[in-house]
């Protein structure tokens, strides 16, 4: 920082960061309102620990080993290059007990960079907990919300959320906003839980059919909802880097122009990102609107869906591409979150492998028909977008990484008894024991005061 | 004297680094967070399995459940 410029560019990123932090924080708040507005009242102060236990649980885990991950997968390892490429250096300073990781005067970004990858984690974790709610132990839970938040999805967005990821490099992989890196990768890891976890009592009939669980407080749910389209922005804007200077980018970028950048260096801009999330939103609440008839939860779980079936493109779509794709997109997940449910017994409680797996599988693949040929980095060397590109970074994010570790987890977690709670905890709800104790307290206060003084 | 390794900030900032107490022991914090973490997770998962259990014993006889079902 020698000079005004650098100084105000490293303090603007910095505080830039911050910022999307703070924003992101929000979308947590309404994931846990969301959440508990889903569950039935007798598991509602459960519901409400189990997600936000995951916040500091995948912290320190995010700490211990998340963020080294991010830095030393990008070339798989053994793909394009070895633990730490390009730079093994950057990985190993992330290691928990270097020195990388404390505060220190040249270096002002790493910590918020840290903080606004955190924040995706928190949410990939917490989009799961929405689907497993009312029967999933606490201490499984937050094992999954370990294994998403500061494993597999670090994994994922090395390989193709990192401007050297190898399935950016080799497939042309692009997903500027997060539809497979996030989104698929979670809707992946909460139905391999669900299948192995099995529906809650009562969600079946015995000839199969679906029961609707009534959300406890419907109006909570669309209120979560819509703090998590507030926190969006900041998830969004995270997924920049706010100003590539001349010479930044290993100088891949030529001439004088100063620009934002995705997550692989490709230029796009701010404008070009707002626009884009809200056409994708209207396109999402619309078509959730109309498919499910004019249902709340629908409309807005749709206008989620819309702007993460748009999220791989919405930095170089058009806005009528984004408000399209938005649209079908929501109507693709809407269809098969209820065909599954019907066909293979799968209960989801909130819809969340259908808004983020289904939505975030969809756009991934749409954005490498719409986007073919488009370079996916400025590197030289780096594939183009494709769709068979897109459809493997897919298929790799929502089975690969998503589906398939939190199926193994899950019956070996089910094999120890360790995954579901029990049928009598269940049938009572996850709050009665404390119900009761609170009850008794309240009678034991009122039972003094009505004695003479 | 200093825990961290400023002992005057009337110096050019540009030749400062680290600025957090303990330099040096980033090894063994690490370790001891990380036992921590690891200690947490036995603690809770005999905790949440000793509360099923407890409720289970209290609570779950036909008539609690009855009521807890007709009740939501």
């Amino acid at each position: 920082m020698d000079t005004d410029v650098a100084a105000i560019t490293v303090i603007f990123t910095e505080f830039y960061y911050w910022i999307t932090v703070a924003l992101m924080f929000l979308i947590h708040i309404g994931f846990c309102m969301y959440e508990v507005g889903a569950s039935r009242r007798k598991n509602h102060m459960h519901t409400l620990m189990k997600n936000s236990m995951l916040i500091p649980l995948v912290t320190v885990t995010w700490f211990f080993f998340g963020w080294w991950i991010y830095w030393a997968f990008p070339g798989g390892p053994g793909i394009t290059g070895g633990l730490g490429h390009p730079i093994p250096d950057v990985a190993t300073s992330y290691l928990p007990w270097n020195e990388g990781m404390g505060p220190r005067l040249d270096d002002r970004i790493s910590g918020v960079f840290w903080a606004a990858f955190l924040l995706f984690s928190w949410t990939a974790a917490s989009i799961v907990s929405g689907a497993v709610i009312e029967r999933i132990r606490s201490f499984a839970f937050w094992l999954f919300a370990i294994l998403i938040g500061s494993v597999t999805w670090s994994i994922d967005a090395a390989w193709g959320w990192h401007y050297s990821g190898w399935m950016v490099e080799l497939l042309g992989y692009h997903d500027a906003y997060a539809s497979g890196v996030i989104h698929a990768i979670a809707g992946g890891t909460a139905l391999g839980i669900l299948v192995v976890l099995g529906p809650r009592l009562g969600k079946f009939a015995a000839d199969g059919t679906p029961r609707d669980i009534v959300p406890h407080n419907p109006w909570l749910v669309c209120i979560g909802l819509f703090l998590i389209y507030t926190g969006f922005w900041g998830f969004y804007v995270a997924c920049n880097v706010p100003l590539a200077t001349v010479g930044f980018i290993d100088g891949q970028i030529t001439g004088v122009t100063q620009t934002a950048t995705t997550i692989y260096m490709t230029p796009t801009t701010l404008g070009a990102i707002t626009v884009n999330f809200l056409m994708s939103l209207s396109g999402g609440m619309l078509a959730g609107y109309t498919v499910s008839r004019g249902n709340a939860f629908w409309t807005y779980s749709g206008g989620l869906a819309g702007i993460i079936a748009a999220s791989a493109g919405n930095d170089i779509y058009h806005p009528i591409q984004a408000l399209i794709i938005g649209g079908i997109g929501t109507v693709f997940m809407y269809k098969l979150h209820f065909w599954v449910e019907r066909r293979f017994k799968v209960d989801d409680a909130v819809g969340a492998v259908a808004v983020h797996g289904y939505a975030g599988f969809f756009g991934v693949v749409i954005a490498g028909f719409v986007l073919w040929g488009n370079p996916s980095s400025p590197y030289e060397g780096f594939a183009e977008i494709t769709p068979w590109g897109q459809f493997a970074g897919a298929m790799i994010m929502f089975w690969g990484l998503g589906f398939i570790p939190a199926w193994i987890i899950a019956k070996f977690l089910a094999g120890a008894n360790l995954l579901r709670i029990p049928r009598e905890i269940e049938l009572l709800g996850l709050d009665f024991g404390s119900n009761q104790e609170a009850e008794a307290a309240r009678q034991d206060v009122i039972a003094a005061e009505k004695q003479p003084a | 004297m200093s825990t961290t390794p400023i002992d005057t900030w009337a110096v050019d900032l540009a030749d400062i680094t680290l600025i957090y107490p303990g330099v040096g022991t980033e090894v063994y914090m690490a370790v001891v967070a990380i036992v921590l973490w690891l200690a947490w997770h036995v603690w809770q998962v005999k905790h949440e399995n000793a509360i099923y259990e407890e409720e289970k014993r209290k609570y779950g006889t036909p008539e609690h459940i009855d009521k807890a079902i007709s009740g939501d």
